[in-house]
């Protein structure tokens, strides 16, 4: 397995320790080879993560893997030794950060439930581009899926965000 | 108005954008075991022989539960006012199993490893029975799904049939021959899910005093406490349901899903135990939006005028009847009341079992279903009659200070109340939708590109049964503590209620920390359904902050020496009316807590609704439709609604925009697919496709100015009407586009093809 870490045996079975930054911190993880991303950063705390179909199809769980938004689902944690992974709360070392009072303010956060997911996708988008369209925007969130809001209310703000810069 | 009428944030917003653990999976508890559940792998069949002695024997299985264990009670899992109107047909396990995915066992261990292997160590032994699929075949009885004598609530188990209603008003014979046209029609919807993102969990445990608590995704924290106390023993003093923050319901969390067996594995380990569904469970085993076919004939005079209408409407509950009447009821309740200017008018309902998933509540309850039928036939009739679809909902639709008989005659599983409608801004809503869609310039062109509209109504709570309350308690720094049972599942209602306390008592929300749904410490609310929580539990909050500026101005009346009628609050203060004097709420709060005439100020006041009145919309849309490949594009939707008094107009948008979005995936994808064996085949998110933000269309909403008078601040709902809409709307504008006339939902491009080609009606 790509960049496995340290292999234990324990009790039968394969207990692995993994080293990787959390929003900036260094952690290290004993987690059993088949275990996936976003159960061991919810089992560690990181509840933030949500879990909503554990089939990549929801985009609850995602987090930002070196950067790159990915479904914490379908990674197992083994792939992420030595991966700068951050979640929603890295958004937050500076106060609220500027995408999450726009969601705020445009009524974006309804339940709330994938509004973790959705602003990291946000913020790599905006990383990756400074003045997507409305269009491009669409697209990108496409893969986090709500049923509260009907999506104008994040678009709006990701706009929002990308004209005031 | 000061604070009614502005778009505060939502009060849990920010915390929520921040991830902070707000959900009833983000509590850590020691100790903890989880549990899954065994399903049935068939659609009808008697387990013979249940064998849990393997699974026992594994390392780390610490409960099983079947049939054999488990209390034999009969209940409705349906969160309803009690008596509830759905009948007593299910047991926390049953000997029969109803359906692929009925509940067979299940097994709470240390770990889901464990559990997991465990259940593929139970062996059943199933005698499998003939099932029936169609609910007109059930209804022949040749096989029959309920037949256990402690069953209640069922007319006719041996025909499956659960109940039929029949309600007319007028000479219904007479009407149609008054008619100088009368067109003839059906709808057919499909089996949908509501698909809420945060699937159904319940974690239980026992507190430090063994009392059982019960933290669940629900929107009946109530409910569920009353029915765990009866399928336990437990008394309910010796329960408290805790409703966390909810990843959406929209009414599939109206309802117990897991919450029974929890309970039971909790009080036999005395461990907390956590249960959840996968996504595919949560498609299979919760509940579903109601299938139906509905027959309707309208009857209208040539210059447009309806003479008569009738709506028979067959529901197909699947394998358990929860909310089976009441959603039939609903199908002609909330339409039919739209089109009062009839002679007569008539309903028949039949809601039948199958061997399909259940069932439920799902926003719109049963309303969706009945105005996709009534609002794509109203079109036709405007077609034969040579009129504008917009002219002939104007000459036929009900107006302010206007009633229906139907109101009376249709309730929620028996009369309803009568009522006479106070606000109803639909002329408006229609001008200003049809101006936004650009209609005069686009109806009628059939060039591939169309417009489409449809008239809604809803209601504002259940009338003289769903009661809400709520208690206002003020600290010693003037700030104050709102509790609620009414449960916040993301709808924004903790900050409505926020926003009508502190307009009533003249204070900022600010000062205002809302507590919502914890049946240890709020006061009791039926829950978050029924478009309900605005009027009924917003009514409970006025009342409640009424009486609790009573005893602000009373209390500062005997410190400021000033009679209390000669004080105000104005800016967190209290202020005398000739502004000699004043004091902070906060001087007031310490003063009273620890120095003079101490006392702890708190109100309590409930509300039951004695009408329940109709929010009312105007729906607009445009679409492209291909001729080659049947696909629907919606470019535009436009909404103008009628909710009375928007408490929050951001919030009001949020409501109208989500469940729109969530309507045109019912209009045009959304749908179960089954195998022959009523096994559903897409059940995951890939094959069970929702709205993405791609696939949202341009959508404008405009809401009316109008006052409810019976509502607080002149308030009513807004949570469910608009779901009704993108069905009919859609509908209406692909014939405008392409001249074909569906009768049968999802509008999926294959359905489509095959109408052009005129091979499907």
């Amino acid at each position: 397995m790509a960049g496995a870490g340290t292999v234990i045996q324990a009790q039968g079975v394969d207990i692995m320790k993994v080293k990787m930054t959390i929003n900036g911190e260094k952690k290290v993880f004993e987690i059993e080879a088949s275990e996936k991303l976003a159960d061991t950063l919810r089992r560690y705390g990181y509840t933030e993560v949500k879990i909503g179909c554990r089939s990549g199809d929801c985009g609850s769980c995602t987090v930002l893997f070196n950067g790159k938004p990915i479904r914490s689902c379908l990674k197992f944690t083994a792939q992420a030794e030595g991966a700068y992974i951050e979640t929603v709360k890295a958004l937050n070392k500076d106060g609220i950060h500027p995408l999450q009072k726009a969601f705020i303010e445009a009524g974006a956060v309804q339940c709330g439930f994938c509004t973790p997911g959705m602003l990291l996708t946000a913020k790599a988008l905006l990383d990756f581009k400074k003045k997507p369209t409305e269009g491009e925007i669409k697209e990108a969130l496409k893969g986090n899926l709500c049923r509260c809001t009907g999506y104008k209310q994040q678009v709006d703000a990701i706009m929002k965000v990308v004209n005031n810069k | 108005m000061k604070f009614v009428g502005e778009s505060y944030n939502k009060v849990d917003a920010e915390a929520l954008s921040k991830g902070n653990p707000l959900f009833t999976d983000d509590i850590k508890i020691d100790n903890m075991l989880h549990a899954k559940i065994l399903w049935s792998p068939l659609p009808h069949a008697i387990i013979k022989e249940i064998d849990t002695s393997e699974a026992e024997k594994l390392k780390g299985v610490k409960c099983i539960l079947t049939y054999k264990n488990t209390p034999r009670i009969k209940f409705t899992t349906a969160g309803q006012g009690y008596p509830e109107p759905s009948p007593y047909d299910t047991s926390v396990f049953n000997k029969k199993v109803r359906y692929v995915g009925d509940r067979v066992a299940a097994v709470a261990g240390e770990s889901l490893e464990v559990v997991e292997k465990a259940l593929s160590l139970i062996k059943v032994e199933y005698e499998e029975l003939p099932a029936v699929f169609d609910p007109e075949e059930a209804l022949m009885g040749k096989v029959v799904i309920h037949d256990e004598p402690d069953s209640t609530g069922i007319d006719d188990p041996e025909h499956n049939l659960i109940t039929h209603i029949e309600a007319t008003a007028g000479d219904i014979e007479k009407a149609f021959k008054e008619a100088d046209i009368v067109v003839e029609s059906s709808f057919q919807t499909q089996y949908s899910h509501h698909t809420p993102i945060e699937p159904h969990i319940t974690i239980t445990y026992m507190d430090e005093y063994d009392r059982l608590v019960v933290r669940t995704s629900t929107q009946v924290p109530f409910h569920i406490r009353r029915m765990v106390s009866i399928i336990t023993g437990m008394p309910e003093s010796r329960i408290r349901v805790i409703k966390p923050r909810i990843g959406g319901g929209f009414g599939v969390k109206q309802e117990l899903i897991l919450e029974d067996i929890a309970a039971l594995m909790t009080l036999r380990t005395n461990r907390p135990v956590r249960i959840e569904f996968n996504r595919r469970e949560e498609f299979i085993s919760s509940r579903t939006r109601h299938p139906m076919k509905i027959d309707i004939k309208i009857g209208a005079k040539r210059d447009g005028r309806f003479t008569a209408i009738q709506m028979k409407a067959l529901s197909n509950t699947g394998a358990y009847g929860t909310h089976a009447k009441t959603v039939l009821f609903n199908v002609g309740s909330k339409t039919l009341p739209l089109y009062n200017k009839v002679s007569a008018v008539r309903f028949t309902g039949d809601v039948v079992y199958t061997n399909l998933p259940v069932g439920g509540a799902y926003r719109g309850y049963g309303a969706t279903q009945g105005y996709a039928a009534l609002e794509s036939t109203v079109d036709i009739v405007a077609e034969r009659l040579g009129i504008d679809p917009i002219e002939i909902r104007k000459i036929n639709h009900i107006k302010e200070n206007e009633t229906s008989p139907i109101f009376e005659a249709l309730g929620e599983g028996k009369k309803g109340v009568q009522q006479v409608v106070k606000s109803c801004k639909l002329p408006w809503c229609i001008e200003k939708g049809a101006e936004a869609i650009g209609w005069k310039e686009k109806y009628g062109k059939h060039n591939g590109r169309g417009v489409g509209m449809a008239i809604l109504m809803q209601g504002s709570g259940i009338p003289l049964i769903d009661m809400g309350a709520a208690t206002i308690r003020m600290n010693d720094d003037g700030t104050f503590m709102l509790l609620v049972g009414a449960t916040d599942i993301g709808t924004g209602s903790d900050t409505i209620l926020a926003q009508i306390a502190g307009e009533t008592m003249g204070v900022s929300p600010e000062r205002i920390y809302v507590y919502s749904s914890d049946t240890d410490l709020t006061p009791f609310d039926v829950g978050a359904y029924a478009s309900s929580t605005t009027y009924v539990s917003g009514s409970a909050v006025k009342r409640a902050a009424e009486n609790m500026k009573k005893a602000i101005l009373k209390e500062a009346g005997k410190l400021m020496e000033i009679e209390s009628d000669k004080l105000r609050i104005e800016n967190d203060r209290v202020v005398a009316n000739d502004n000699s004097k004043s004091m902070t709420l906060n001087e007031l709060g310490k003063v009273i807590t620890y120095t003079k005439n101490q006392k702890q100020l708190e109100a309590s006041a409930s509300f039951v609704g004695s009408e329940s009145p109709p929010p009312f919309a105007a729906h607009f849309v445009e679409v492209e439709v291909n001729r080659d490949t049947g696909f629907v594009k919606v470019v535009k939707y436009v909404a103008a609604i009628d909710c009375g008094t928007p408490i929050n107009p951001e919030l009001v948008k949020g409501q109208t925009i989500g469940a729109i979005a969530n309507g045109i995936g019912y209009a045009l994808f959304e749908e179960y697919r089954f195998n022959k064996r009523g096994k559903m085949t897409n059940a995951d998110l890939l094959n069970y496709n929702i709205m993405s933000a791609a696939d949202m269309p341009d959508i404008e909403v405009f809401i009316a100015e109008s006052y409810e008078p019976t509502g607080p601040f002149g308030a009513k709902s807004i949570a469910e009407v608009n779901i009704n809409g993108p069905t009919p709307a859609i509908a209406n504008a692909i014939r405008d586009a392409v001249g074909i006339s569906l009768h049968r939902s999802p509008f999926t491009p294959e359905r489509v093809l095959r109408a052009l080609k005129g091979i499907e009606r």
